[in-house]
């Protein structure tokens, strides 16, 4: 029994705080957990961009209507969220599409597209941000 | 031999084939869409209207969204099948997920073809 006592405790790797604090993702990890939550935040969106596009064709009031609703301040920031987890789910679609086909499996080229599936996704928001508004 | 469940996977490649031929699909639409918003003419009610009265725009759009629908339906099953673990209320889920998705491509083809 002493030897039970002296024995070190094992870490838990799966308890919150660990979950939280001590295990990092890598970068594709953090892609491919950023590629499920956006394409799950889209299926939900799909609702409301179906209504502005029902209202935006309806008529001409009501293509005004949601060109002054997309310009309040709280709907800008919601439009930019969703345009930015679109690109985000298309760059890292494509990049799962090059790792379905065994290009960039390895570690160096793997980082690197994580990299730039992060930043082009960002960089194509602000792009279509400021063309849009 | 292999257990069944009646909310497991296919056990097959067309689910996982079928989501990324339809991503290609989306891809082009979107590429297409992107161009003309930010490429062309300024967007008022007549081009807006104009656009999406064209035969071709129809009919693409009626394709990205039949591909949008099998692909979030595999997407979702996915994570379904990741986090809810009883059956049931899996079940129940799937067929939730299943309703919302045929509702939303009904309300695109009314859009599309008011």
């Amino acid at each position: 029994m002493a030897n039970a006592i002296t024995r070190k405790s094992r870490p838990k790797y799966l308890s919150l705080r660990a979950l939280l604090f001590e295990i990092r993702l890598p970068l594709s990890g953090w892609v491919s957990i950023l590629h499920r939550i956006s394409g799950l935040l889209l299926f939900f969106a799909v609702l409301w961009i179906l209504f502005l596009l029902d209202r935006s064709l309806a008529s001409e009031s009501g293509f005004e209507s949601v060109r002054r609703y997309a310009a309040l301040p709280l709907v800008k920031g919601a439009l930019l969220v969703l345009i930015w987890a679109y690109c985000h789910h298309f760059c890292a679609g494509i990049r799962f599409l090059f790792l379905d086909l065994d290009k960039g499996v390895d570690k160096a080229t793997a980082r690197l597209t994580s990299v730039a599936v992060l930043a082009v996704s960002v960089g194509l928001t602000a792009w279509l941000g400021a063309k849009l508004w | 031999m292999v257990e069944r469940v009646v909310t497991g996977a296919h056990y097959g490649l067309r689910d996982w084939l079928a989501q990324r031929i339809t991503a290609a699909i989306m891809a082009v639409y979107t590429v297409i869409l992107v161009v003309v918003l930010v490429g062309g003419v300024p967007i008022t009610y007549p081009v807006w209207k104009d656009l999406f009265t064209q035969g071709w725009m129809r009919v693409a759009t009626l394709l990205f969204a039949a591909s949008l629908a099998w692909h979030a339906w595999v997407g979702m099953r996915d994570i379904l099948m990741d986090y809810v673990k009883p059956t049931g209320l899996r079940l129940s889920l799937e067929v939730a997920a299943l309703v919302v998705i045929a509702a939303y491509l009904g309300w695109t083809a009314q859009i599309l073809w008011r």
